[in-house]
């Protein structure tokens, strides 16, 4: 556990010293949030306070964007020959794999932290209860856990960073194409559908309704089951690729 | 040269051996049969030219990498069965220096002396002295993203040392360094083993080098093991060290043959005669002399010494440049 720990710090260090990582991490999405609520927003017709309405799907917008950083990272790892020392000296795998998902976790948890903090100036008024903020917690350390897990895998499969760095965009994506920023109804007929079913449309209805203090379990159960089976394989492909890889 | 250790029978058992290493990447065949055994406390040299099987040999000895066939003891452990135990004995410096860029000189080596789990007080001495030792406590607290690549390779010997491994593994240890880098990297070798008593397995494409450090050297080529020994014994089997002169014309080139017995003509060139000498200003200006009181005009005039292809050439008949090409 204790060279687990040691990673964990070498890899916080280098978010710290990656000032493109800072930004796609924490300060692009706050851009964009105030992007949607006080340029788009006006034009989209939402129902109740748009600032309320946003800041979920912003929430794992941040999520997303603080992916890429986490996916070079892992690449960069394995292409740079600091691996073969690590593996020599014994330092386990799945403590260099831990290390980076807890790393990205991490930044992710402090990001969203961050944007909660410029939401709530925003005027983001959540009704959530005690046991809403408990759950809202709870259902962000498991999405970010198996968003990690996932990323890390992308990042030992790609071939180079250049490719890493790409590899994370259709991640980006997905929340823009879910109730994120506008609600599903409101879209195309085909993208509706999509929207319906991608795994961040039940993630976000199940963060929308717990800040709302109106938590809707039938999304909750989906929203779970869809943060194991994503935590799964990621795990699972990450670990098969850091052995034919190393 | 370093100073070979006394011939003694030795009771001590092997730092490494390694017999019938075969490896191969689908159908190409990279190692071929490799027998290795090397002393405590020596430099042991593999070189050889790009391609041929030497990085490859360093990954199966390190534990990197498992071999098709064949058996390797590091320190009395077998690779396959005691990884863990092989692992804890040795210290590796890859071809490409493995620091971490976003930290400093500082950081890195602490991070390998907490990865190591030293404890805070003997891992900061460790560091200090390590950063002394190497030259680099004025970069200590720069990021070493910014060091050049002579300093990045310091770095790198220098976390290998944390943890004060027995046997250290150099994978081209000075490749693609000034020549003033190479020099300290050669001193810094030399007093490891000289001071520490560490065995040292490296690798290079450069004779001088393995001539300047090893105790002994084998010859890879093809991941064929093609010549071992001593360096004073295999430059025995290169052709030595001599003086080409050019003439202008064939009337002072049989001057020259008349004056100087053991002149023999090039093959290549007609005009061209070679003559054996070590190469040292002594010998290079008595020539010289001897030629300007006959008055024969030279017009071209160069040492050649012995380099890897002419050991190539000797102990395979044909030079690197071939091997690379195939």
């Amino acid at each position: 556990m204790s060279s687990a720990t040691t990673m964990l710090g070498r890899n916080f260090k280098h978010t710290l010293r990656n000032p493109v990582a800072v930004f796609n991490g924490a300060i692009f999405p706050i851009v964009l949030m105030l992007m949607f609520v006080y340029v788009l927003g006006g034009a989209y017709d939402i129902p109740g306070n748009y600032v309320d309405y946003i800041t979920p799907g912003m929430i794992i917008l941040t999520v997303c964007y603080g992916l890429s950083g986490t996916a070079l990272a892992v690449n960069s790892d394995m292409t740079k020959g600091i691996i073969n020392r690590f593996k020599v000296m014994d330092i386990s795998r799945s403590a260099v794999l831990s290390a980076h998902v807890a790393a990205s976790m991490l930044r992710s948890l402090i990001a969203i932290a961050v944007l909660i903090g410029v939401a709530l100036i925003m005027g983001f008024r959540p009704a959530a209860s005690f046991p809403d903020w408990l759950g809202v917690i709870g259902l962000l350390v498991l999405v970010t856990f198996a968003t990690s897990w996932i990323t890390v895998a992308l990042g030992l499969a790609a071939k180079t960073p250049e490719s890493a760095g790409l590899i994370s965009v259709p991640l980006v994506m997905l929340p823009f194409l879910s109730s994120a920023i506008v609600p599903a109804d409101t879209m195309a007929a085909g993208v509706k559908q999509f929207a319906d079913y991608q795994p961040f449309t039940p993630i976000i209805e199940t963060l929308r309704g717990l800040l709302d203090g109106t938590p809707s379990g039938g999304d909750a159960v989906v929203a779970i089951a869809w943060c194991a089976g994503i935590a799964l394989v990621g795990y699972v492909w990450s670990l098969s690729t850091f052995k034919k890889r190393a | 040269m370093a100073a070979g250790p006394p011939i003694v029978v030795r009771m001590t058992s092997s730092a490494i051996t390694a017999s019938g290493l075969r490896k191969a990447y689908k159908d190409k065949v990279v190692l071929d049969g490799i027998d290795l055994d090397v002393a405590p406390g020596t430099i042991f040299s593999l070189l050889g030219p790009n391609g041929a099987g030497k990085t490859t040999t360093v990954n199966v000895l390190t534990t990197l990498m498992k071999a098709d066939a064949g058996t390797v003891r590091i320190a009395g452990h077998d690779v396959a069965t005691d990884t863990k135990a092989v692992r804890a004995a040795i210290g590796v410096t890859g071809q490409f220096a493995a620091v971490d860029e976003l930290l400093t000189g500082r950081e890195n080596l602490k991070l390998m002396a907490d990865l190591k789990r030293l404890g805070a007080s003997e891992g900061k001495r460790v560091v200090a002295d390590l950063l002394e030792r190497f030259d680099l406590t004025e970069s200590a607290d720069k990021m070493s993203a910014t060091y050049s690549g002579g300093m990045r390779r310091k770095l790198d010997l220098a976390m290998t040392l944390v943890g004060k491994p027995r046997i250290i593994f150099l994978d081209e240890p000075t490749t693609g360094l000034d020549p003033r880098s190479r020099r300290t990297m050669w001193d810094i070798i030399r007093r490891l083993v000289a001071d520490d008593g560490v065995t040292i397995f490296l690798t290079t494409q450069y004779l001088d080098e393995a001539d300047r450090l090893a105790d002994r050297i084998a010859v890879l080529d093809g991941g064929r093991i093609v010549a071992q020994g001593t360096p004073a014994e295999l430059k025995r089997q290169i052709p030595g060290s001599h003086v080409r002169l050019r003439f202008a014309g064939d009337a002072e080139l049989d001057a020259a043959l008349r004056l100087l017995a053991n002149a023999t003509r090039d093959d290549e060139d007609d005009l061209v005669l070679r003559v054996p000498s070590d190469g040292g200003a002594r010998s290079v200006r008595t020539l010289l002399a001897q030629l300007d009181t006959e008055s024969i005009e030279v017009e071209e005039f160069s040492v050649h010494t012995p380099d890897l292809d002419d050991v190539f050439l000797a102990l395979t008949g044909r030079t690197s440049e071939k091997v690379n090409a195939s």
